[in-house]
């Protein structure tokens, strides 16, 4: 699988992850010879195969809706970044008309 | 003989009669850190007031009465993606570097129960993603035998901690093979549990259904005891198994290895297998024959596959759980964005170093719409057929024993411009995650120049205490583990 810096663009995109013009060729470069690791998986045939998503074979497991103590909010907002009074701030999320 | 000899066993049994007291213990260990810390550097964070003050509380407390669980007074490091309250939790990273946790991950706060000491936090490949510690935003570990080599990763930092004295015993986290292969590195002992047999609970994801918190210990017994501390249900990780857990320690009660059937997988025996390693590993396998266990021949015919398995599903997990560091209510914020796209882009660009950056984009990739099947679809279900050979060689025997890795320790740098070939160095330990099962790795020999070799022993699912049993059993029989390495 052959990766383009098109490609890596897209992806960063998508991660939200800003990327560079060196970082997009090293990416693109890096990501193809992986890619290309990975495709030898093709070679095993999975007809029919489940897949696995995780080993124990717990599916939903469910606890008592109970009321219990959570974070204090001076605790939630001790990392916060920026913050006023109760709350994190974050630059303007709804445009002006 | 210096308190930082004794191992932790031997430590809690010299704590317990009164023999010595918490703050000589912390003096001790933290006159060893000011010795030879600035050569290995395996610590982000080092508690040293902290540990003095707990310390003399404790000593403070037995005098009136002397009652001790089984970790009081123990000085340990924990690796620094495993969540200590107030303690600063950076997994090496930029994105963390001045973050705080608000609440202790649930091994942590069983420590902290029975009045543990911690060290401090010790280093690790960035977000635990690498096999060296050289992506850790704040420099790499060193290898305590060979200060030029790597200690492995991603728990490097813990492991070279172990084996410099610079703690009794420590936790790392193993999503691939980073106990187990900075272990072997090391020259010291390294347990991935069962999947689900330790709680989860507030170690740092990467691959949540990979990742497990194990032990990294001088010698077996040692691990058994640490491993029993932190084992159990949880009810805040759904992922944690609720089934009684073993004595362990009484496990290793039984010094022969009658009526055990021992698998030696031959895909383990290639070509990409360091001659040298095989040396140590094949009369280790003898060993286990003289002590009584049967050696079978088996195959895990589905072995080539398993790198490329992990580092689709690992980084598809890893890019759906760092989607959580954004900037905006913990961690690192970049500054001067113009809007909330601009400070996840730029936050994200300025906090991730490469190999993180590397792993969300590879996951994002095999995650996203045309992808899916081809590469996450396939993963998950060749993950299956990896399983399915462990399950038919499970029926055949009681463990299955390899190498822990191809190599010895490789040299700083070596590999660091390579991502495919370090990903390689993992491909004895990874398959282990994939099925979620126990394993150990333990020290059996020594390379020519003088690097520590691993053995590893793979169990079946929450079978950790025949496991423990054998590799002590094999510990017993030989003296590879009071090795040391010369730090002066």
């Amino acid at each position: 699988m052959e990766i383009t810096q098109q490609d890596v663009e897209k992806v960063a995109q998508l991660a939200r992850l800003a990327v560079t013009a060196v970082e997009k060729e090293t990416f693109a470069k890096q990501l193809t010879q992986i890619l290309t690791h990975v495709d030898t998986l093709k070679q095993y045939d999975t007809t029919g195969i489940e897949p696995t998503a995780t080993v124990t074979g717990q599916v939903n497991v469910f606890r008592e809706d109970l009321k219990r103590l959570s974070l204090p909010v001076e605790k939630a907002l001790a990392n916060a970044p920026e913050r006023e009074s109760d709350g994190f701030v974050v630059p303007k999320i709804i445009e002006e008309r | 003989m210096s308190l930082q000899k004794l191992g932790l066993v031997e430590l809690h049994k010299k704590f317990t009669a009164g023999e010595v007291t918490a703050t000589e213990i912390v003096r001790a260990y933290f006159l060893r850190i000011s010795q030879v810390e600035s050569k290995v550097k395996a610590f982000v964070t080092q508690t040293e007031e902290a540990a003095y003050q707990q310390a003399e509380c404790l000593d403070q407390k037995l005098k009136v009465w002397r009652k001790t669980h089984p970790l009081t007074g123990m000085p340990l490091a924990v690796k620094d993606n495993i969540c200590t309250e107030g303690v600063p939790t950076t997994c090496s990273s930029r994105m963390l570097q001045n973050f705080a946790p608000p609440y202790d991950a649930t091994v942590v706060s069983r420590l902290r129960s029975q009045e543990y000491i911690l060290v401090g936090k010790t280093n690790l490949d960035e977000f635990a993603m690498g096999s060296s510690t050289e992506n850790s935003a704040f420099g790499p570990s060193r290898n305590p035998w060979n200060l030029h080599c790597v200690p492995g990763g991603s728990s490097g930092g813990s492991a070279a901690a172990v084996a410099a004295e610079e703690c009794v015993a420590a936790l790392g986290s193993d999503t691939g093979g980073s106990i187990r292969q900075p272990a072997a590195f090391c020259g010291v002992v390294g347990v991935k549990p069962t999947y689900g047999r330790v709680s989860r609970y507030g170690l740092v994801a990467f691959a949540s259904s990979l990742d497990q918190i194990g032990p990294i210990t001088r010698n077996v017994p040692d691990a058994a005891f640490l491993l029993q501390a932190i084992a159990g249900h949880d009810p805040m990780d759904s992922t944690s198994v609720d089934r009684p857990v073993p004595d362990y320690m009484k496990a290793l009660q039984k010094r022969d290895l009658k009526n055990v059937r021992v698998g030696v997988p031959v895909e383990f025996f290639t070509e990409g297998l360091d001659p040298e390693v095989e040396q140590a590993v094949r009369p280790a396998i003898g060993e286990l024959k003289q002590l009584g266990a049967e050696i079978k021949e088996i195959r895990l015919p589905r072995t080539d596959a398993a790198v490329a398995v992990y580092y689709v599903i690992a980084t598809a997990e890893a890019s759906s759980n760092l989607a959580r560091f954004d900037g905006v209510r913990f961690g690192f914020r970049a500054k001067e964005t113009k809007d909330l796209l601009e400070l996840y882009m730029k936050t994200r660009q300025e906090g991730f170093g490469p190999e993180v950056k590397r792993r969300i984009m590879l996951g994002t990739y095999v995650l996203s719409a045309g992808y899916y099947d081809a590469y996450y679809g396939k993963a998950q279900a060749v993950r299956t057929l990896v399983c399915q050979d462990f399950d038919a060689a499970f029926k055949d025997v009681d463990l299955i024993v390899t190498p822990a890795t191809p190599t010895p320790a490789f040299k700083l740098g070596e590999k660091s411009e390579d991502p495919l070939q370090m990903y390689l160095s993992d491909i004895f330990t990874i398959s282990v995650n994939l099925a979620g099962l126990p394993a150990i790795a333990l020290p059996c020999g020594f390379s020519g120049a003088g690097l520590p070799i691993g053995l590893q022993l793979i169990g079946r699912a929450f079978e950790e205490d025949l496991m423990l049993r054998a590799a002590h059993a094999y510990e017993q029989s030989t003296a590879w583990h009071r090795q040391k390495p010369n730090l002066r």
